[in-house]
């Protein structure tokens, strides 16, 4: 009895900070955004009970809400497929017996590496100007040169391809994942006289599904809450039109801008729930999809 | 023979050239960083800077106002250290208890660190705010490490998957040699955690350093501004004549991150292939 108590108070010690951060810095904020999301609240005086105003606003009422909820599902929807199929390509192309695999494992993950800071941003908004370096190939392979900053399509395209050129992270993950599928599979296959497309689907795609699971759903979470990219290529506007007010930055403006912290607090709680469910239809659809080695788990 | 040749040949070509077109904007970046501003973008296609100039740095690295480029890497440097010590010693901690110690709830706490993990920054992002205005920590780096001490699920699940792969029955010789358990966790997981640590003070420099949002919300005044603040400042104040100056401080960010890449390596791409940090 004794021990038993003494063993509680030194498990609670271990990870008490773990549990007071929760509490002070997630679990009080969370019930308070829950609350601020029902009223109206700018900060300066005592938050105003509306009920579900703001929800309703955000539906009926905000042309720019839905269209930010647009072209951020867009943005998710167009880079993360891009983004894995490349990862998977280039892991593929890299998982040889070669000795060059390792610079080659480096510098496709340099990209990765670099691609979340303000340089970056800086950089891609510079290469995909009038001038930049960008249309300057488009040009010599005979292509109109695109303005993308002056249509909202082509810049919410600037940042799908900014995404998508920062695959590496990915790569590393699926070349692992490659590396450890036996090569006897593969043998076996080609015995029996399969072709390189009916080894990918019935061997590598069926092998490397748990990482692809793990991958996809972390991947989509992020892109969902894309901040920087967008914030410093249209220099914190969200535009041209609107057209990389991605959710996460005009949650911002909503909140730091435009001081409606009750609307902005609504606009987090339907980001929550997105982001929940497509995280259920992904864990949900993927007893379809996914396969598993053993019985006993991953 | 021949043939194998030539498939040797065609591959590397292609892969390696795939490589160097990916990596061209960052060459760029870097070679317009020494060019004359105003020649930046007339000069574009050429990829050898003609003059061959350093005055963007030295522009540059006067910063804004009376505050030098300096100033805000040292700002950088204090920031990234209080949330690295913070990370390290609370994540160790913590992860110690989860995979070590029996104790009632304790796969209750461990289930609400792994949803936590799920959770988006922007729900508690405004209540955060107001608390620490509450607290009268605007304006300081206090909102922003503060947090760090109290731990962090990514590192923690990193440490649990780590420290549970030790055999347990070092902890056991160890309490039979009379260790206490802060001795176990002090005398031998740390020691032997030191991979996964390393993984963690990596992965925690990259983080802060690129963090734009939290001292975009957190500090006011320019002589607090991380590095990122002051790139957003130069693109804001953007003008013909200090593109320069702006690519050259932006090529300066970089290349911490790229030397701590060059060392520690191993760890990094060790890190993401085993527990899927995002990089």
């Amino acid at each position: 009895m004794q021990t038993n108590i003494k063993q509680n108070l030194w498990g609670y010690l271990f990870i008490g900070p773990f549990i007071i951060g929760f509490l002070a810095f997630t679990i009080i904020p969370i019930i308070a955004s829950l609350y601020f999301s029902f009223t109206s609240y700018d900060l300066f005086s005592a938050p105003q009970w509306i009920g579900f105003d703001n929800f309703k606003e955000m539906f009926t009422n905000d042309p720019r809400y839905l269209h930010s909820l647009k072209i951020t599902f867009i943005y998710v929807f167009a880079g993360v497929p891009l983004r894995l199929a490349f990862a998977l390509i280039v892991a593929m192309l890299l998982n040889t017996a070669s000795r060059a695999v390792g610079l080659y494992r480096t510098l496709y993950y340099l990209p990765s590496l670099i691609g979340g800071s303000v340089a970056v941003a800086i950089m891609w908004r510079n290469i995909f100007g009038d001038e930049g370096i960008v249309n300057l190939a488009l040009l010599s392979m005979g292509i109109d040169p695109v303005r993308w900053f002056g249509d909202p399509t082509a810049a919410l395209w600037m940042l799908i391809f900014l995404s998508v050129w920062q695959f590496g992270s990915s790569m590393l993950i699926f070349l692992a994942g490659l590396k450890s599928i036996p090569q006897s599979y593969y043998e076996a296959a080609s015995v029996d006289g399969a072709s390189f497309f009916q080894k990918f689907f019935h061997i590598t795609i069926p092998m490397l599904s748990p990482v692809i699971l793990f991958n996809a759903i972390m991947q989509t979470i992020a892109a969902f809450m894309t901040f920087v990219p967008a914030f410093i290529i249209s220099k914190g506007t969200g535009g041209p039109l609107d057209g990389t007010l991605l959710y996460s930055l005009y949650l911002f403006k909503q909140g730091f801008e435009f001081f409606s912290m009750g609307y902005a607090s609504a606009m987090a709680w339907i980001m929550l729930i997105i982001i929940a469910i497509l995280t259920s239809i992904i864990f949900l659809t993927s007893k379809f999809w996914v396969h598993y080695e053993s019985e006993g788990g991953r | 023979m021949k043939p194998k040749h030539l498939k040797k040949i065609i591959y590397h070509v292609l892969v390696g050239g795939f490589a160097i077109l990916l990596l061209y904007p960052v060459f760029w970046l870097v070679m317009s960083s020494f060019k004359v501003s105003e020649q930046i973008f007339v000069t574009a296609e050429s990829f050898i800077p003609d003059p061959f100039v350093l005055g963007n740095y030295a522009q540059g690295w006067e910063g804004f106002g009376d505050h030098g480029f300096g100033t805000f890497i040292k700002n950088t440097a204090i920031f990234v250290a209080f949330v690295l010590v913070g990370h390290l010693v609370s994540c160790s901690l913590i992860a110690f208890g989860f995979a070590r110690l029996k104790f009632v709830g304790r796969n209750f706490w461990f289930a609400i660190m792994i949803v936590t993990l799920m959770l988006p920054y922007e729900v508690v992002m405004i209540p955060q705010y107001i608390i620490f205005a509450e607290l009268g920590w605007l304006n300081s780096l206090k909102p922003l490490v503060v947090p760090a001490f109290f731990g962090h699920p990514f590192f923690i699940f990193l440490l649990v998957q780590f420290i549970r792969t030790i055999p347990r029955e070092l902890d056991e010789a160890a309490t039979i040699d009379g260790c206490n358990t802060f001795g176990i966790y002090y005398r031998i997981i740390l020691p032997l955690i030191v991979p996964a640590l390393a993984t963690t003070a990596i992965f925690t420099f990259y983080w802060t350093w690129d963090n734009l949002l939290g001292p975009v919300l957190y500090l006011n005044s320019p002589s607090k501004y991380t590095v990122s603040m002051a790139l957003n400042m130069f693109l804001s104040n953007e003008t013909v004549s200090n593109w320069g100056a702006m690519f050259a401080m932006s090529v300066v960010s970089l290349i911490p991150v790229f030397i701590i890449f060059f060392i520690f390596q191993r760890y990094v791409v060790e890190g993401i292939s085993t527990s899927g940090l995002k990089g």
